[in-house]
């Protein structure tokens, strides 16, 4: 199990929650398994995420492995000029 | 993404050869988007609304059509049919509707139609011909009137999940994040300040307007030349808006004189196609330095409150900021991004951060030099400025107390990895500007700042040639000198000379996807992507080298552009040198090239601290930038001219907006000032020399440590030079520009 | 609307063309003589971009009709460098990184080969007034100022 941090502005999509703990090996895993726990959570991956695997920003991919013990935050997607 | 073999000892990187597209710059001859023309070409010219808000009910072109030079009119029907096309929604639907006014023209500018004809003159005169009739609809500019009750609605049913219930249909995101208890922190704060401040919108101001030359026939088959921050996000936006498969549409990236972030979209691109399309001719279309401000996407203005607690000590007890951005008629202004950034340089223990993003009657933003931050720097910094003035503290030490480092929680949730703010605050404390005196007159102002940095979908190609030169393709539009790094960074992996190798930008034909050149990810992500390439090719010299001399491919390595034996038991041959392996490859397996396609992750976040001394004349309120310092970290400087270029242009671009550039507007919600005569950018007269310290803190998401610089440079000189204009004149200027008017008003309400 | 005939030189050659009396040098120079050296940053004279001489004297090219041309002696960014050997200025500018994307340095180097033709010893400040007509977006000048510095004292010494 991972927990993943959420960004407050999803608590209310959570029932107040902010850490939602999930099943995952692979960034796409914990994304699939975030929506499974919390369906509402559908819309802001849709509309862009990141995840934060121990600092490391990953924008897109949704292999890159999740190690045990990880710390995650879910991010909104950056974008840059 | 594995890093497994970072790289500190370099033979080529951290050198500063010439660029190798300098010939071409000097002498005129590189083509830029309008330098390019084609047989049977016609002039395209986009006909815009002079409302700020308006019902767009009847437009009437038969007169235009009539006329003998003209050969094509289109309008918002003849792009694709956006309800019905699935895939046609979001993102790509506000880019259409501001490509071409649907229902409504929603800014001054915004575009309602468009000809074609026989020369530019002749397109000119026709739009005169075209007679639209509007029903004009009330309008607001401003980002605090767009959220009050009574504001007009831009458009119903923008706002995304984000938005809290209650809000006006103006704010369309919402963003909320931090951690601890910022009421608990402030209540064991020994001073806390809370102030609001403001921005205005400014423009990249590139010196290229838009241009670019289409051509599309009714096979949906289609070419475009154009001047853009990325050609494959141009081809895949155009062909959804044109209702044609995206590889039928390839497009070429032209010499770009400057993006900022301004070119990561299309703006006259799918007109041109359609023009052509119609008229079944090439195109050409450049926009007007007026169409260029009144059109294409400034950044975003900023309304924001920050409120600092910090104790006795220097200690910041906590930090809370709502910063609220108005994007212009479409979703997108960074007000999350604002948020993110404005407290990352610091470690907190409690921060809260709440960011909009609000619509109003204005062009559609675009990406400006790290989106959203400078202006949340700008409020954050100030405020702290105020508590170091307030409690007699040094602003350096201060920074330095509460400073992030490799560990600290971010303000935005993660933790970081190794960063270097720490680096650049010593580097400025120990620098001989922070202990220089100062005139009467003059005032000192620092400030730190932060960006994000952006990997990005990324693909390169590396081919050797028989002579042992190599030929290296990148999709990343080269807006700043980045060809040079590309080379120098070939090279190092190859051992081959910087000079043999060849980069080109390649087209959308030639090469798979790659993103836009922003969020600074040039160096670092098509860098990553050279250098993997090289090395997957290194790996077939390596394995013809071992076929030559019939041991195994193990026990092959690659040293200074020569496979040797790895070890004593490998063999006892002579370095076999990259040409001598390419010489006769046609006939020992066949070409050798590298490839790398994929998404590098691991950006690295970067920070820097900026030293400003500006003068204040008290008669006129004009104010001087005296001395300039930037200090950043770069993680390592592949080409350090370029990378000082980098500091200089953001520190230029942050004093134009500090203290002239504005988006002026009317009471009738039109542009005021769409020239460069009157929206007024820094020019050489206006600046000092800006001196450059670039720090070195590796990315350990990057082969050779390499971390992004475009756009961090740009995040701390608002608040660093408001904070020496504010120490200067004595009086707290919350509002930029810090123009002589804004200045005296400010002297006089200080008395 | 009838178009005129214009006989001109340029960068030494003798060149001819029929515009529009409303078409600029710099329409001319771009669109009929493809010599898309100079640029259109802005029209109004701001931007410096479309630099050229008119019998030696600087001018934006965006302001001048290209029927003023005739009988003039023009000269261009095209025109700087001595067949393959590269003008001082361009050699510098170069070496010094003094562009970044290029759209204004055709017009730098224009104004400024004008300047050390008048002043060859320009101060910093006389230099940054000179080029105050040029506007670059992505320098902050500084490498621009110490290339054309630098270019005067290596003309002083040669001459």
């Amino acid at each position: 199990m991972v927990e993943v941090h959420l960004w407050s502005g999803l608590r209310s999509l959570t029932g107040g929650h902010h850490v939602v703990e999930v099943e995952a090996k692979t960034t796409g895993e914990l994304l699939v398994a975030l929506v499974q726990a919390h369906p509402q959570l559908q819309a802001p991956i849709d509309a862009g995420v990141s995840i934060a695997i121990n600092g490391r920003v990953i924008a897109t991919g949704l292999t890159e492995p999740i190690p045990e013990g990880s710390e995650i935050y879910l991010m909104q997607r950056l974008r840059g000029g | 993404m594995a890093l497994d073999d970072r790289k500190s000892d370099f033979t080529f990187v951290g050198t500063r050869p010439n660029r190798p597209d300098g010939l071409d710059k000097v002498t005129g001859r590189a083509k830029f988007g309008a330098d390019i023309s084609a047989p049977g070409m016609l002039h395209g010219a986009v006909l815009r609304s002079p409302h700020a808000h308006a019902r767009i009910v009847k437009i009437d072109a038969s007169k235009a059509e009539a006329h003998k030079d003209v050969k094509a009119i289109v309008t918002r029907a003849d792009f694709a049919d956006v309800p019905f096309r699935p895939g046609l929604e979001g993102e790509f639907y506000n880019v259409l509707e501001n490509v071409m006014a649907g229902e409504k023209a929603l800014y001054d500018g915004h575009a309602v139609a468009a000809v074609a004809a026989t020369s530019a003159l002749a397109a000119r005169d026709a739009l005169k011909l075209i007679e639209v009739e509007y029903e004009v609809l009330p309008h607001v500019t401003d980002v605090d009137k767009a959220m009050t009750p009574d504001a007009p609605v831009i458009r119903e049913g923008a706002a995304d999940y984000s938005v809290p219930e209650g809000m006006h249909p103006n704010v369309v995101r919402y963003h909320e994040s931090g951690h601890g208890d910022v009421e608990a922190g402030f209540a064991d704060a020994d001073l806390v300040i809370e102030d609001s401040f403001v921005t205005e919108a400014t423009h990249q101001g590139y010196i290229e307007p838009h241009a670019c030359l289409g051509m599309l026939g009714n096979d949906g088959k289609g070419e475009l030349w154009c001047t853009t921050q990325g050609h494959w996000i141009a081809q895949k936006t155009c062909a959804a808006l044109l209702g044609i498969e995206t590889s039928q549409l390839r497009v070429t990236a032209s010499e770009i004189g400057g993006g900022f972030g301004g070119k990561t979209t299309v703006f006259i691109e799918p007109v041109a196609l359609a023009l052509s399309r119609k008229a079944n001719r090439p195109v050409k279309v450049v926009m007007t330095r007026s169409e260029v401000f009144r059109a294409t996407g400034p950044t975003s203005s900023a309304s924001m409150d920050v409120k600092i607690g910090m104790k006795k000590d220097g200690t910041i007890s906590a930090a809370q900021g709502v910063f609220r951005l108005q994007g212009g008629a479409f979703p997108g202004a960074p007000g999350d991004m604002t948020a993110m950034c404005a407290f990352a340089p610091y470690n907190l223990n409690n921060v809260k951060q709440i960011g909009y993003d609000v619509m109003s009657n204005r062009p559609k933003q675009a990406a400006y030099r790290a989106p959203g931050a400078p202006m949340g720097a700008f409020a954050v910094e100030s405020v702290i400025d105020e508590l170091c003035n307030k409690l007699g503290l040094d602003p350096v030490d201060v920074r330095l107390k509460n400073a992030a480092h490799e560990g600290t929680k971010a303000s935005y949730g993660p933790t970081y990895e190794r960063i270097g703010l720490v680096e650049t605050l010593e580097a400025a404390k120990a620098h001989p500007h922070y202990a220089a005196p100062l005139k009467p007159g003059q005032g000192r102002g620092i400030s730190c700042g932060f960006w994000f940095n952006h990997g990005g979908e990324t693909s390169v190609s590396l081919a050797l040639s028989e002579d042992g030169s190599a030929q290296l393709m990148v999709g990343t539009p080269d807006i700043g000198g980045s060809r040079a790094s590309m080379a120098l960074m070939a090279a190092e992996v190859l051992g081959i000379a910087y000079e043999n190798i060849r980069v080109t930008v390649a087209d959308t034909a030639t090469l798979g996807y790659n993103d836009v050149s922003h969020g600074s990810r040039v160096t670092y992500a098509s860098g990553l992507a050279t250098i993997k390439a090289a090395k997957h090719a290194v790996e077939k010299l390596c394995e013809r080298a071992a076929a030559k001399w019939g041991i195994p491919v193990d026990a092959v390595k690659w040293e200074n552009g020569c496979a040797v034996p790895s070890g004593p038991n490998a063999g006892d041959f002579d370095p076999m040198p990259l040409a001598d392996i390419t010489a006769d490859m046609g006939s020992t397996g066949g070409p050798i090239s590298g490839h790398f396609e994929a998404t590098p992750e691991g950006a690295g976040v970067s920070f820097g601290t900026h030293i400003v001394d500006a003068e204040v004349d008290p008669e006129t309120g004009k104010t001087s930038v005296t001395r300039y310092t930037v200090i950043q970290d770069a993680g390592k400087a592949i080409h350090p001219t370029y990378v000082e270029g980098q500091f200089q242009g953001g520190a230029a671009q942050g004093i134009g907006w500090a203290l002239n550039e504005e988006y002026v507007y009317g009471e009738d919600g039109r542009l005021q000032n769409s020239i460069f005569l009157d929206y007024r950018i820094p020019v050489a007269s206006d600046l000092p020399m800006i001196d450059t310290v670039i720090v070195e803190v590796p990315n350990p998401g990057h082969p050779f440590g390499v971390r992004g610089v475009g756009e961090t440079g740009i995040v701390p000189p608002l608040a660093a030079i408001a904070n020496a204009v504010s120490n200067a004149a004595g009086v707290r200027m919350k509002q930029l520009p810090m123009s002589p008017p804004r200045i005296l008003a400010a002297l006089k309400d200080n008395g | 609307m009838s178009k005129l005939h214009v006989s001109t030189t340029v960068n030494g050659d003798a060149v001819e063309y029929l515009c529009d009396p409303r078409e600029t040098l710099l329409d001319c120079l771009r669109d009929k003589l493809n010599l898309t050296g100079a640029k259109e940053g802005c029209g109004t004279g701001d931007c410096g971009a479309c630099s050229v001489t008119v019998d030696g004297r600087l001018v934006c090219s965006c302001l001048m009709l290209g029927v003023e041309a005739e009988g003039k002696q023009i000269e261009t960014v095209e025109g700087i460098a001595d067949g393959d050997v590269l003008h001082p200025l361009q050699q510098k500018m170069i070496e010094y990184a003094a562009l970044q994307c290029g759209i204004c340095t055709p017009g730098i180097l224009v104004a400024a080969k004008s300047l050390l033709e008048k002043n060859p010893n320009p101060t910093e400040e006389e230099t940054r007034y000179w080029l105050a007509g040029n506007l670059c977006r992505c320098t902050g000048y500084d490498k621009i100022i110490r290339a054309v510095m630098d270019t005067a004292a290596e003309l002083r010494e040669a001459s």
